[in-house]
């Protein structure tokens, strides 16, 4: 068994909501700027313009790429041969949300209870923390802040089996489109097929962990994706929904088995503030 | 072509602007989301004055990051209008002449552009550092205990916005969308 102290995931966790808040990945901003060869609309270029120069300030001077640094959402891929000591994970996480929001000078949207008081929690906890244990030694950790605007416009659909392709394909482009300028496109848009209730509205969420721009590995669901991309395509909403041709930059697919008499879909919408950092220790 | 506005905004103003046109605004103008947003309305419900005086003013949807030390402000771009919809007419009653924010507005609310002569601004959301150098002051009005959603008063120089919904019934959304769409 090798041991982490539980201090290591703390630090981790921390340095990574601060460099996904400030720096858009590599593969997002590429996605961004080959965007940009292929919109026609002239208010969508400048959206895209703006996009691109922003991710640029946001980098060079350290500052929250946007205002909604969200939500953390923090996924931890424990491998079964580490032992973590020292302490509670899910404390060190949220100490490390705590500490980074308040030295990363990220903002603190997080409020309790949902319903009736909504008071802010003031430091952005608790993080929402997805745990996943395998195979190996070490520990994965990938943070995904996730703003509002984008996360409110994702739904998800208990379909029939008779519902079929067509009828995923519908519910996709459905959610794109009610989602539109409201979401800031372009967006990244990650769908969950398969499972059941919760695993596929899980997989949406981890299907966006994928690089922009690239295709999943299983050929069926790389034909998934590269249709799903055209078909959102086709709505119209652009860059931030001024109208246009991008209004995705990809779909990203995760399928799994499910029951004889169902059909899961899940939809889970990321705006172009498309933030994740990861790190392996 | 870029028009550039001053507030606050007069009604022959607000009646120049189209939807789709690209506007610089200079000026002073009002940070509120929701739980701003509901407390105004309330106030003005039990009788009470509004912390501001909202006759010609913009209203921009935003709730900014702290500013790191030597900023005024942190990163700071617009929220999703549409949740501040049920807020809207209250203010518009009192002369308020446009808002800022993200995304489309339902149908009521664009009828009351047309009622009350008033202007949506769409600013591009998520360009959130790209929007704070337009902002060269910023003084805290009221309701500071709710943290970000607390109303500020910003001094702005040409702050990027595009017209998303006119006095006219315009709608740069509907008509971009529909430009662009194949399905
Ligand atoms: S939807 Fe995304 S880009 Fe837009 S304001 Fe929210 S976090 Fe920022």
């Amino acid at each position: 068994m090798r041991e982490v102290p539980v201090s290591e995931i703390k630090k981790a966790v921390k340095e990574l909501i601060i460099e996904a808040n400030y720096k858009i990945p590599e593969d997002a901003l590429r996605a961004y700027e080959e965007a940009l060869k292929k919109e026609q609309s002239p208010l969508g270029k400048e959206v895209l313009q703006q996009i691109i120069e922003n991710a640029k300030i946001a980098r060079e001077q350290g500052l929250p790429y946007c205002q909604d640094t969200g939500i953390d959402v923090v996924f931890i891929f424990l491998g079964q041969d580490v032992r973590v000591t020292g302490g509670s994970i899910e404390e060190a996480v949220n100490e490390a949300v705590r500490e980074a929001t308040k030295e990363g000078y990220l903002r603190a949207s997080v409020v309790w209870d949902p319903v009736f008081e909504r008071k802010n929690t003031g430091d952005n906890t608790p993080a929402i923390i997805h745990y996943e244990v395998v195979p190996g030694d070490k520990i994965k950790i990938v943070v995904a802040p996730k703003g509002a605007g984008s996360e409110n416009t994702s739904r998800l659909a208990m379909l029939k089996p008779a519902d079929g392709w067509e009828g995923v394909k519908k519910f996709v482009v459905e959610t794109v489109k009610q989602a539109g300028p409201n979401a800031c496109p372009p967006f990244t848009v990650g769908v969950g097929i398969g499972g059941n209730f919760e695993y596929c509205a899980y997989l949406a969420k981890k299907a966006l962990l994928r690089p922009v721009g690239q295709r999943h590995e299983n050929p069926l669901i790389a034909r998934v994706e590269e249709e799903l991309l055209e078909e959102v395509n086709k709505v119209g909403w652009g860059p931030m929904g001024f109208g246009g041709l991008v209004t995705a930059v990809d779909v990203k697919v995760e399928m799994y088995p499910c029951h004889i008499a169902s059909l899961p879909v899940a939809v889970n919408i990321q705006c172009h503030a498309n933030r994740h950092a990861q790190r392996e220790i | 072509m870029v028009k550039r506005i001053s507030t606050p905004l007069s009604d022959e103003v607000v009646e120049s602007l189209r939807a789709g046109d690209k506007v610089l605004i200079t000026g002073y103008i009002y940070t509120a989301r929701d739980a701003a947003h509901k407390r105004m309305v309330e106030a003005l419900r039990r009788g009470e004055e509004l912390p501001f005086d909202v006759k010609g003013q913009i209203i921009y949807y935003a709730g900014p990051t702290p500013p790191k030390p030597g900023m005024v402000i942190g990163s700071v771009g617009p929220t999703t209008a549409i949740r501040m919809d049920p807020y809207v007419e209250p203010l518009l009653k009192l002369g308020l002449k446009g808002m800022i924010g993200k995304g489309y507005r339902s149908e009521k609310v664009k009828e009351l552009l047309k009622k009350y002569k008033a202007v949506y601004f769409a600013a591009v959301g998520g360009v959130a550092t790209l929007l704070q150098r337009h902002v060269k002051k910023v003084e805290l009005v009221a309701y500071e205990d709710l943290g970000t959603e607390a109303i500020r008063r910003l001094w702005v120089e040409d702050f990027p916005v595009i017209v998303a919904n006119d006095a006219f019934g315009g709608d740069v959304f509907e008509e971009g969308r529909t430009r662009y769409a194949r399905i």
